[in-house]
Order: C-alpha cells, then structure tokens, then sequence
C-alpha cells in the first residue's frame, strides 16, 4: 500500500496538482482545504509526511506546524512548508517553528516529488514519472 | 354681516396660516430659507408683545387712563434702543449656550440647577396662564360684538364653546408645527413665520381703522388734535409714581415675558438681526400705538354711552356700516390673540417638558435613558405640555367666567414675569449671583406677587375676604395684601411691583452674598458674565472624559437624530485632526461642545447629567477647580493665552500621534507589501506553472488536458485582474487618472452595481432596502468609477455578511451639497482594530475564509472617491458593515 | 506722505466705533429722561395740561429714539464683525 500525504492547501487549483502529482507517483493524499484542526486530523491519520502551506484560512501554516510539534504523537512527523512569499525572513521562520524542508511556490512538478520521495527516506523512483501512472510506490524501502 | 361670513372668513385666514406655515416648514427642511431668516422676519415675530390686550385693550386704557398706556410701549422701546447693554449679551448667551427658555437659561448659569429651573417654570405657568386665557377672552368677546350686531338677529353663539374651539384649533396648530424636530435652534421657523404674518395684518388692521377714523370720521389730524382736547381724555392726570413703574414694568416684561424670551432669544438665527430689530421694533410699536388716542376719543364721542371701551376698534367700524373695516379689524384682534397663545404655549411647554417632565421620566427610569429613542419621549413631553397649558389657559378662563377681572390680568402677569429680572440681569453680569441666592430672590417675589397682587385681583371675597384684605391677617396691619409695611395710598400695582422687586432682590443679594457657589456654577458664572471674552477663556467643564466616543454617538445619535450626531462626530474629529475616523477622542473640548448641542434639545440640566452618566460620576476635575480658584484678570490673560497654545500643540501633537502610528503600521505594510505582493502573484503562477508541466507530459487520463487547460486560463485570468487592480491603483493614487464627467442617475448606477455584485456568492439571497425615490438624483461625477465604488461595498457586503437572512440597506441623503450614500449590511461589522487599516491595500479581514480578490476592492474604493473630490468612510454604531461615501453633487472638471 | 496715512487711518476707526457704542448706551438714558420729563414739568395740581400737546410731544420723542438707533445700528452691527477691541 502507497504511502499517505496528508496535504494542507487552500487553494484549490494548488492542490489539484499536487495530489495530480503524487497519486500518479502511487501516493495515497488526504487533502485538507482549512487549517482549523488540522493538527488534529494529522494524529488521528498519522500520515507518512505532512506538506503545509504557509497562509491558510483558520489558523496559519505556522501555528498549525507549532501544533504538530507540541503533541506528542505528531512531534517528528517530517513536515514540507510551501509558501509563496520568497522572503528569506519566510523560511527562517518556517524553520525556526520546526519544519523539515522549505519549498518557495510556484515550483517544478519534478522538485516537488523529488523532496517528498526524499523526505520520506523513499529511493529514487522505480520508474519515471512518465510513465509511474497506475503503478505502485516508487519503493517500500 | 352674516355670522357666518365671519365664521369662514376666521376658517380661511387659518388655513392660509397653516399653509404659510407648512411651507415655510418644507423650505426650512431643504434648507433654503433665505429671505425667510431675515431681519425683518425677526422684528416682526418680535410683534407678539402686542396681545389681543393691546390691540383691543390698549384704546379701552387710553379711554379710561389717557395717555398711560403709552408706557406698555415706551419700556419695549427703551429696552431696544439701548440693545447693546442686555439684549446683545442675552442673545450671545442665549446662542452659546443653546438657551431653550428662560427657565433654562437661569437655571444654566447658576450651575445648571434643575430647583430653579422648576421654580422658574412654575412661576411662568402661574403668571402668564391667566394671560392666555385673556386671549381667548378678547376672540370670544370679539366674536359677541359681531353676533350682536347682526341684524338678521343671529343668536350670539356660546362664549364657552367659542373658546373651546379656539384653544383645540390653537393646540393643533401649536403642536404640529411647534414640536416638528427637536433641536431648539433649527426649530419652528414655519411658526415664526406665520407670527410675522399675522404681524402685518394686525398692523395693517389697526392702522386702517386708525386711517378710517382721523380723516373719514374727525376730518384731519387738526381737527383731531382738537378734539381730543375737547374729550374726556384730556382730564386725565399723570401720576408719577405709577407712569415709572409702568415703564420700568414694560420694559421688564419684555425680556422677561417667556414668549418675549422664546423669539428674542431662542428663535433668534443671527445676531445681526437684533441691530435691525432695536429701531424696527419701536417703530413698529409706534405705528402700531399712532391711532389709538384718536379711536379712544372718537368712540367715546360716537358710540352709545356705556359701550365697551375694550372693544372700540370693532365697534366704531361696525356703527359707521364699514363691515370689510370691521372684519378686518376683527382679523387682526384674532391674529394678535393666536400668535401670543402659540409662542407662549411653546414656550411654556418647552420650560414644563424640560424641567419638570423629562427629570421626573429621567429619574423613574434611568436605565431606558440610554437604550430608548429619547427623541420621541422629548417630543411627546411637549406635545402633552402644549396641550396642559392650552387646557389651564380654558380652564381659567372657564372658572372665572370671563369676568370684567381678567383685563387687569395683563399688568398682574407682567409684574408677575418681571420677578425673573433680578435672577437673570444679575446672572448675566454679576458673578457673585449664586444658586441659593436666586432661588431666595425668586420664591420671595413670587410669593409677595402672589400675596399682593395675584390674590387680590380675584376681587373681593373670592380668595380673600374684604376683611382680610382692609385689616391684614389676624388683624395685622402691615401686613394688608395692599399695604405691606404700612405704606398705604400706593396704587396696589405699583404697590405690588415696589415690594415684590424690593423683597425679590433684597433675598437674591443678600443670598448670594452670604453662601458659596459649587465649582459647576462658578464656571457657568464666568461663562455667562464673560461671554464676549475669547472663546479660549471659556472654561472647561469636562476633563479627560473615560467615556467611549461610540457610546457617546450611541446616545447622541437617539436626541438629535442620526444625521446630525454623526455630522458633530465627524466635524469634531476633524477638528482634532482624525481625516480617517467618524469618532473624535473625548477630549473636555469635545464633551462641553455635545454638552451644548444635547442641551439645545433637552436642556442643559438634562444633558449635563445625561453625559455624566456616561463619562462617569467625576463632573468636574481637579483641573477645573483650579480653573476657578485662579480668578485673577492677569491670570486668566496668560492662562488663555496658555490654553490656545495648549490646545493648538495637542491639536498638532494629535495630528502627529496619529500620523506616526500610520506611519508604524504602513511601514509594517509596507514591509509586508512585497510578501502580500510576491504572495499575490506566486499563487495563480503556482498553479499555472504545475498544470503546464502536467499538460507538457502527455499520456493523461481523459479530461485532464481539458481540466488543466481551465485552470491555466482561470488563473492567468485572476493574475491579469490583480495586475489591473494595482496598475488602477497606482494610477488614481498618482491623480493621473482621467474621469470622464457627466450627468448620471444615481438610481441606474445603483441598479447597476447591485446586479453585478450578483456574481458574488449568487447563492445568498440578500434582501436590499432603498429608497427608490430618494435614489432618483442626478450627479455630475464619473458614473463608471462611482459604479465600481458600489459593485466593490455591495460585493464587499454580499462576501462577509454573516447574517441568516442577509439584508443590505442602502440610504441615500442630500446634505450641503452633497450627496451622502450609505451602505450598510446585517451581519457582525467590522471589528474595532481593524476599522482603522481596512482602507490599506492587501487589508483582509482576520479570520474570514478566503474571498477571491488580493484585498485591493477598498483601497481602490478610496482612491476614486478622493478623485471623485468625496470621502468614503467606515460608519461604525450602525449595528452591522457600513461604509459612508459622500461626494459632491456636482463635481467640477479640475482645471489641469 | 502715503506710508503714515494707513495706520492713522486704522486707528481712527476703532475709536470711531467705541463712541458710537458709547453713544448707544447713552441712548436709552436720555429716552428715559425724556419720557419721564412730563412727570416733572406739571405737578398733578397745577393748570389742566393741553392733551394734545402731550401727544405730539410723546410721539415725536419716540421717533427720534427710533431714527437715533437707526442711526447708529449699522455701524454698531458692522463694528461687531471687524473689532475684537471691546474694551470692557
């Protein structure tokens, strides 16, 4: 069975893709739209990694990855911060509040992949993203 | 002439009245009063000193007394000529202080005391009630002469219900045209009005039959002078003592009087007018007292031995066969008779709504006093007090039948008005005058008034007996109503007057000298003696108020209406410097200026304790002490100058303050700005950028190249609007921007904006109130800029109006010249802190779901209506969202 | 000679304005004086007083109190504006 995503993303256009991406490459993505209880839903589905977008409705990506840090459960969940604002003070901050990898939007399809595989401790991929549609994970270590 | 004839000609001269009125009201609303607010509108309303008691009354006293009744006249004329003593201070008080009646202004000065202005109130209703129902006597009277010369043998119609009907008629004209609005100073220019009107036409009435009678019946002015010489008149002997006291007396009453007080001060709209009226009015009284000798002398030459002197301005006419003489004679008695009953009915009911009803309704219910539309409670106080005072005036004149008794009455109300002299002449230019002091003086000479003069007038046995009155109570001679102190052989007017003054300023003086007046009072003291010093001397009567400007809009929004409050609140914070906010700070300045205001509307007392409620119980500061205890000329010079120094560094320091927090918060924004910015166009590229590489792949599940395809166009698509909106914005920030100018519907805009908000969340069903009529004006303005201001509030409102069933009221008004368009929805409002940056670009609210658009909608707003040369404001109070934009009506092409 | 004129003639305007305001205090006094003057002229027991001439008197006092302060309020009214030189 593919590994979980879970996906913290507002807009929805973003998240179509992402999730276009990812489940192509045999992810399994729960996608959620708000960032009220969001760190809730990430220790109840205990996902593989978590991506974060920096600015969301309910409660901003940082407060949300504050959350994850501070219950136990949640705490080492490797965590990818998306944000558009390309400001150095941006990722110092996303770094600072515990996020594992920072990625600036907008961003290569091939990068985004390349850091969750990574992130996950997840081998090169089996097969190209070109033809990964339908197929398993790239690998279960 | 037929009864009648006189019946409907009386009917059609008060509809004519009431349209006079009525119009007069309508212009006043639209605020095109021009010629209406002259001086001549002024002096002529000043006309109701001269009563039915004078019209008719004055060739009666001319019959019987000779040329006494000259000093009715002769008092007025001195009192006006010399204006720049006590006329032009009380009027400047009168304007400063929002003065509603003379009870409120005595009560004002000495330290807003509700005691005196209860004392003055019902010291006004005893005295001048018998004076009204004197009018209603003289129109029932004037009415039997025309029954009785009727030679259809028409039966005289019921005295008693003749004064019904016009004491019901009077309280519906009074009330509706005397209790419109609420602020005394923009009130009852249609009653003004129709009193100048009836001015002319008692002047015009009395100088006709005057005319008829010197060249038509004593053939010239030679031939009247002789045989004037030749009349019983010419034995008439002056008597000095009462000749100076009628004169002191009149010109007395003529400021003391409480109609007198209500159209020389109260309704008085410009100073400048009192100039013009300090000749006009002794003219006007001098043509009005030309004919009176020569009619006294004639009729008793003409008419039957035994007429009625009272009534010889109708009754020669009417003997020599002039009808149309007659009945305009008989007009003028009438309009002399309502306008002092409607003037005086509002005056006293002011005074009874302001210091007696409204305390007492204040006091039982505190609580509602903040929660309650007080407007129509204050307004209902004075339409039951018109109507009680109307009913006292009948009531009089029912108990005392309308006996011979009742003519004296106008001298006995006179000296019974002339009480407030002291309290009030001294209040206006002795600071010493303290609270306890007049109210000593004013129980005192009510009381001798009441005891000497009043009392006795019933005649003999009615109150007192005619033993009571020949020895005095319990066989005490000095103490005889009509000869106190055993001074006898005084005429009892003059009697009366000399002791009641004597006795009222004797108590007033040694009062005040002897008790110390309470910090408000010695404040309201300088106020008042120093009125035409410089406005920064006036002493402040709040400091540093705790209460909440929205708290304090809440309140004043319920007495003067919406309009007027938010107008005070946005002037006075533009005063302080505030360009954005509706809401001024609380500064002292700021509280004694509504003070002012509220008092206008429900006198001083009322609005000094209606504040301090919300201000909290201090009143009065350390700050204002010290105020007073520095009393010195010197002092108070260099304290002044002090103060504007003060005043004009906290205005600049509030200016600054304000000017640096904008700059903190815009150097964050601006710090921010290319976050939001970079964030605003990253976004739609993120998506763009993800579905391009997808589409470049190939090999995609079915509808996917359609699906990315749509994407790239919607978000290509929301990144050309956002580049739209700043390059908008930039240009109308830089005043670049070209409008094109022409004449517009506001209507058709409106319908237009609504109907492309629509888009915005179509699923809500959002129900709009508008007035449609008031929409119907046509602008000069950039309608295409003016219709995306109201696309962006409507849409704005359709996006965050929480509300369950959403509703958007649009009001439109016209004020100054320009045109005020809220729009304002139900749901939660905007929060306080963030009312201050929603205009800022990229400014979203905290919290709210993400709403398509880069937070751009307001400041671009803000832009066009600064280019459109008008404001657009956030209007906070109003229960959900609101914003204000006012703009020009016409807006002139800038010449570039 | 321009230069010294301007200030004389500032000068001279507001004392202009404090007579008129003096005069116009006066004005009610002398009217007082004049109306109470018959009082004076015939105690009640001497000769009969001729009526008419009484009236004449009164009514021509009376007008010139009113063509007096006629007179005087448009200068007073207009002082108002310019002068913040009250002096009491």
């Amino acid at each position: 069975m593919g590994k979980h995503v879970l996906l913290i993303e507002d807009e929805e256009n973003i998240a179509e893709a992402i999730r276009f991406i990812l489940v192509r490459d045999g992810w399994q993505v729960t996608h959620l739209a708000e960032g009220g209880g969001a760190a809730r839903r990430a220790a109840e589905l205990m996902p593989d990694l978590v991506i974060l977008d920096h600015m969301l409705p309910g409660a901003s990506g940082l407060e949300i990855l504050a959350a994850l840090r501070a219950q136990a459960k949640t705490a080492l969940l490797p965590v990818l911060m998306l944000t558009a604002r390309g400001q150095p003070r941006d990722r110092e901050a996303a770094e600072r509040a515990g996020a594992n990898r920072f990625m600036a939007k907008p961003f290569a399809n091939a990068d985004i992949l390349a850091e969750v595989r990574a992130m996950t401790g997840t081998a090169g991929p089996e097969s190209g993203p070109e033809n990964g549609l339908g197929n398993g994970p790239g690998g279960q270590g | 002439m037929p009864f009648n004839v006189l019946v409907l000609a009386c009917l059609a001269y008060v509809i004519f009245l009431f349209s006079v009125a009525f119009l007069v009201e309508r212009r006043a609303m639209a605020g095109r009063l021009g010629w209406l607010r002259s001086p001549l509108v002024y002096t002529l309303s000043l006309s109701i000193y001269c009563t039915a008691w004078t019209f008719y009354g004055a060739v009666g006293y001319a019959a019987r007394s000779g040329l006494e009744f000259l000093t009715i006249y002769f008092g007025p004329t001195l009192v006006f000529v010399g204006w720049w003593w006590v006329l032009r201070k009380l009027v400047r008080i009168g304007r400063q202080h929002r003065v509603t009646s003379i009870a409120d202004l005595i009560s004002s000065r000495f330290g807003k005391s509700n005691l005196l202005g209860v004392i003055v109130t019902v010291m006004a209703v005893v005295a001048t009630t018998p004076y009204i129902a004197l009018q209603l006597q003289s129109v029932v009277l004037s009415f039997g002469v025309f029954a009785s010369a009727t030679p259809d043998g028409f039966t005289p119609p019921d005295a008693e219900q003749t004064a019904i009907w016009v004491a019901a008629g009077l309280a519906v004209f009074t009330t509706i045209f005397g209790t419109r609005n609420l602020d005394a100073k923009e009130q009852h220019h249609g009653i003004v009005t129709a009193i100048a009107v009836e001015a002319v036409v008692k002047l015009v009435a009395l100088l006709a039959v005057g005319i008829f009678v010197v060249w038509g019946l004593a053939g010239g002015i030679g031939a009247t002078l002789e045989r004037i010489d030749a009349s019983g008149l010419a034995a008439w002997d002056m008597q000095p003592g009462r000749w100076t006291g009628l004169l002191f007396l009149s010109a007395a009453a003529v400021i003391c009087l409480p109609r007198m007080f209500q159209v020389l001060v109260v309704e008085n709209s410009d100073e400048g007018h009192l100039a013009t009226a300090s000749w006009a009015f002794p003219a006007y009284l001098l043509a009005m007292s030309l004919f009176i000798v020569p009619i006294a002398v004639i009729g008793l030459d003409r008419l039957p031995e035994g007429a009625n002197p009272d009534m010889f301005v109708l009754t020669l006419p009417l003997s020599e066969g002039q009808g149309g003489l007659a009945m305009l004679a008989f007009l003028g008695g009438f309009s002399s008779a309502t306008s002092m009953v409607i003037v005086e009915a509002i005056a006293l009911a002011t005074m009874v709504s302001n210091h007696i009803v409204m305390p007492v309704w204040l006091w039982l219910r505190p609580a509602v006093a903040m929660s309650a539309d007080l407007r129509g409670v204050v307004l209902n106080a004075r339409r039951l007090s018109i109507g009680a005072v109307l009913a006292m005036g009948y009531g009089y004149y029912h108990l005392s039948g309308g006996s011979a008794a009742l003519a004296a009455i106008g001298l006995i109300a006179f000296v019974g008005v002339a009480q407030f002299l002291p309290a009030m002449i001294a209040g206006i230019f002795w600071r010493g005058a303290t609270r306890i002091g007049a109210a000593l003086g004013l129980v005192t000479g009510f009381v001798v008034w009441a005891y000497a003069l009043f009392l006795p007038s019933f005649g003999p046995d009615a109150v007192y007996s005619a033993q009571f009155l020949a020895e005095g109570p319990m066989a005490i001679g000095w103490l005889r109503p009509q000869a106190l102190f055993g001074v006898e052989a005084m005429d009892p007017l003059t009697h009366a007057l000399f002791w009641s003054l004597m006795l009222n300023a004797t108590a007033f003086f040694i009062g005040s000298v002897l008790t110390f007046p309470g910090p408000v009072e010695r404040l309201q003291g300088a106020a008042f003696v120093n009125v035409f010093d410089d406005q920064a001397t006036d002493p402040r009567r709040w400091s540093h108020g705790q209460a909440e400007p929205e708290q304090l809009l809440v309140m004043a929004q319920r007495i003067l209406g919406d309009d007027a409050a938010q107008s005070l609140f946005e002037a006075a914070a533009q005063a302080q410097g505030k360009s954005d906010s509706l809401l001024p700070d609380p500064t002292p300045e700021f509280l004694s200026d509504l003070e002012r205001r509220l008092s206008g509307s429900v006198g001083a007392a009322t609005a000094h304790a209606m504040i301090s409620q919300l201000v909290g119980g201090a009143t009065v500061s350390v700050e204002d002490l010290m105020a007073v205890a520095s009393e010195s000329a010197q002092m108070m010079e260099y304290s002044a100058q002090l103060e504007a120094q003060r005043e004009k560094l906290s205005r600049t320091a509030g200016a600054l303050r304000e000017a640096n927090e904008k700059l903190t918060r815009l150097s964050v924004q601006k710090d921010t700005f290319l976050s939001q910015i970079s964030h605003e166009l990253r976004t739609p590229m993120t998506s763009i950028r993800a579905f391009s590489e997808i589409l470049t792949e190939g090999d995609l599940p079915p509808g996917m190249v359609t699906k990315s395809g749509r994407v790239i166009q919607d978000e290509a698509k929301r990144l050309t609007r956002l580049l739209d909106d700043l390059l908008d914005l930039s240009v109308l920030e830089n005043g670049k921007v070209s409008l094109s100018i022409s004449l517009a519907n506001l209507r058709e805009m409106i319908d237009r904006a609504i109907q492309a908000a629509e888009q915005v969340k179509p699923e809500r069903g959002f129900t709009f109130h508008r007035d449609l009529a008031a929409e119907n004006i046509f602008l000069r303005t950039d309608a295409d800029r003016l219709t995306q201001v109201l696309i962006n509030l409507i849409s704005n409102a359709r996006k965050y109006c929480d509300a369950k069933h959403p509703e958007i009221r649009i009001t439109i008004r016209i004020k100054a010249g320009r045109a005020v368009i809220d729009v304002a929805d139900n749901g939660k409002g905007i929060p306080k802190d963030a009312q201050s940056t929603i205009f800022e670009k990229f400014t979203r609210l905290p919290n709210e779901s993400r709403a398509k658009g880069a937070g751009l909608g307001l400041a671009i707003c803000r832009e066009i209506v600064v280019n459109l040369g008008g404001t657009i404001a956030y209007l906070p109070g109003q229960g959900g969202a609101a914003f204000r934009v006012s703009l020009p009506l016409r807006l002139e092409a800038k010449a570039a | 000679m321009k230069r010294p004129r301007r200030p004389m003639f500032l000068a001279r305007d507001p004392y202009r304005r404090r007579r008129l305001r003096d005069a116009a205090r006066l004005l009610p006094v002398f009217g007082a004086f004049l109306m109470i003057l018959p009082v004076l002229w015939s105690p009640p027991d001497a000769a009969p007083r001729v009526t008419s001439g009484d009236v004449v008197y009164f009514f021509l006092i009376w007008l010139m109190l009113v063509l007096a302060a006629a007179g005087f309020a448009p200068g007073l009214s207009a002082g108002e504006d310019a002068g913040k030189d009250e002096d009491d």
